[in-house]
This record gives C-alpha cells, structure tokens and sequence, in this order.
C-alpha cells in the first residue's frame, strides 16, 4: 500500500469519530465549542503521534501478552510529560488546553492505533499514522464543535453573531448526540457516492 | 541472535514479561522523575505569575501587599488573605480560596473584597471541571462570574437559585456553580471571622 494511504485514510475514509465510531467520549464531551473541539484534537494528535513513534520502536521487546498494560504506560507517561512541559513552557497555551490533556489517556483511539498499526508497523509509518488519525480526530471535533456552536450559542470560534441566547439544547449533551448522528449519517451517504 | 529488522518478538515467559514491564515502568517512572524535576521551577513560577495576576485583576490599584494564611471557620486547609494598601489606606483584601465541592475535585479561586466586604472581582486559579460546562466558571469563557460584582453578602445570598440563594447557576453545571459559591462563600467567612477578632 501507497504510504501516503497510511495518511490520508484517517482524515476522511476511516475517520476515527466519523467511521471507526472511535473516542466517542472526548467527541460528545468537549466539543461545546469550535476551539474546544480543535484544542482536543490537537492535543490528541501530538500525543497519538509520539505514542505510535516509541510502540513502534519498542514493538519486537514486548512479549504479546503484556503489550496493552506495556502500551497503557507508554501512553500515559506522554501524556503527564505533555502535561508537564506546557504547565512549565507554555502557561497561556496550557490555559487553553490543559483540562483535555488528562483526558487524552483514556482516548481508545490512541491506545487503539497503538494495539492495531504501531505495534505491527515501522516507526516512519506510524507517524504517518498518528498524524492522520489525529488530524482526522480534529478535523472531526472541530467540525461538530462548529455545528454546536453556531447552533447552540450562535456563534462561531468565540465570535457571537446573534444577539441572546440560540439553540441551547446543542451546547448540552442530548445535543452532542443530536449533531453527531446527523454527521455521521451525511458522511456515510457522501462515502457512498 | 537473529540479524536484521524486523526481529523476532520476544516470547511471553515468565521471565520475559516481569523484565520487559519492570524496564518499561523503570524508564517511564524515571524520565517522569527528570521531567517533573525539569519542569518544577518553570511551573512554580507561571503559577506564581498567574497568582499576582489574579491579585491585581481582583482588586483596584494598590501599593503594597501583605500576606497572611488564616484558617477558614469550615474547611480543613487554610486559605491566604492578602491585604493590599495603598499608602497606608487599606484598598481591600483579596483572598486564595478553594472549594472541594467541584465537579473535578478542589477548585482554586481569587476574590477580591473591598474594605466594607463587598465583592470586587474574582478570578479562577485552578480547577479540572468539565470543558464547555463548568469551566464557564472563568469569566474569560462566560459572564457567570459578573454576577458576583460590587455585590454583598447580607443583600446577595450566597447560593445558587436553586438552593434558594441569588446566584444565577451556569447552564447544565450546578455543581461547579455551587463550589465556586462555596469558595466565594469560604473567603467571605474568612474574612468576617477575621474582622470580628480585630
């Protein structure tokens, strides 16, 4: 298979909300907002890319039956350092991001990538990998948290275009559920054409 | 020993994977320990610039600060109150409160009182509630906190509507509204207590 496939299939063809139907719990919960939707899948994407990197590198030393408890700290050790480093390095951007970041270690779509392409691929391709499924996680986000926003608080990235309150039953979560549904159902019909 | 890529994978003994998980907890726990170390000072010190922030933010100009942790009449940890003069006149206290009612356990707030304890202004330091709905709580992502301005506790009970006090709760977050009005209330009693002794 081209490379590149490895790439470009998580943004569209096997995206991880949209068809994998992955990570469904950051997908309905954060995206309230355009730019909460984007720093979620950001962050994701940062921590999918470093995980797939070292489970690739390590995969042949990791006998079979401990992989996932050995993936789990893998992962979780990213994520504390991610955490870490922008508390330290980058308090404004911490800010923002900061709460998704605990969030990230229980995202199956990391542990998920990990267990179904880094521990059977080469290093180059799981970074190809994780940028694609992470990307295509905040392509994803961002899109619904765009969705919500306008139709929930009338507004889009932070931006209020109506005066007053808008369809408030998008921002809470029957909403999520509402929005992703009808995503999801247009992206399988445009899959098929 | 086998040459070359891709090895073969190391075979599930007993002794292969309590090695292969004590290495991996090993280099984890101890590239943990040098980032943690790395990032201490760095972290000490974006927390004590977003603290001064919040104190200057949380109350009108001042000159001076003086710094004293007192015990809250509830609570188990003390809370700081910071008096700020301005020459010698006292401009106000502003006080570092918590909560641990939080959704996402104990939230760290600032609040700024004027001298005849009226609320100035607040400010969020810390809290882990849920993105989108409890961290409305920070006045830079919703109004919620605008209510509690130049507002008294005798006139403005410290409560939300819905446990019959005056504070409008943010939508789909009562119980991170409530803790942040349990932190305001926590450095208001605070504050009275200290009053009294003087």
């Amino acid at each position: 298979m081209n490379r590149l496939e490895y790439f470009s299939r998580g943004l569209l063809r096997n995206n991880p909300v949209f068809v994998l139907l992955l990570g469904m719990c950051p997908t309905l919960g954060v995206t309230t907002s355009a730019i909460n939707g984007m720093g979620m899948g950001l962050a994701t994407t940062f921590v999918l890319v470093m995980s797939n990197v070292v489970i690739s590198l390590v995969k042949n030393v990791i006998p079979d039956k401990v992989r996932i408890p050995a993936f789990i700290v893998i992962i979780a050790s990213f994520v504390t350092v991610v955490d870490l480093v922008m508390a330290g390095f980058a308090p404004a951007l911490h800010e923002q991001l900061g709460i998704f970041i605990p969030l990230i270690v229980v995202n199956c779509i990391v542990l998920g990538r990990a267990e179904a392409f880094a521990s059977k691929n080469t290093v180059f391709s799981s970074i190809l990998d994780g940028l694609g499924m992470g990307l295509g996680f905040a392509f994803a986000l961002t899109l619904l948290g765009s969705i919500r926003e306008i139709l929930g608080s009338g507004a889009f990235f932070g931006m209020k275009f109506i005066q007053g309150d808008a369809i408030l039953l998008f921002v809470l979560a029957p909403g999520a559920f509402i929005a992703l549904g009808y995503l999801i159902a247009l992206i399988n019909k445009l899959r098929k054409v | 020993m086998e040459k070359g890529w891709p090895m073969a994978k190391l075979e599930s003994s007993f002794r292969n994977m309590v090695v292969v998980l004590l290495v991996i907890t090993l280099v984890a726990s101890l590239s943990l320990a040098a980032v943690y170390n790395v990032t201490k000072q760095p972290i000490e010190a974006a927390r004590q610039a977003k603290k001064e922030k919040a104190i200057k933010k949380v109350l009108p100009v001042f000159g001076q600060l003086e710094e004293e942790a007192v015990l809250p009449p509830t609570g188990k940890d003390p809370v700081v109150v910071y008096k700020a003069f301005n020459a010698d006149t006292l401009v106000g206290y502003a006080v570092e409160t918590y909560s641990d009612n939080g959704f996402g356990g104990r939230i760290q707030l600032m609040i700024g009182f004027l001298p005849d304890l009226s609320i100035y202004n607040t400010a969020v330091l810390k809290h882990m509630e849920t993105p989108g709905l409890g961290d409305k709580m920070d006045v830079e992502k919703s109004n919620f906190p605008v209510q509690f301005e130049r507002m008294k506790a005798e006139s403005f009970p410290l409560a939300v509507k819905k446990d019959g006090g005056a504070v409008d709760a943010i939508t789909a977050a009562t119980i991170s509204s409530r803790a942040f009005v349990d932190g305001v209330n926590r450095a208001y009693e605070t504050l009275k207590a200290k009053g009294d002794k003087q």
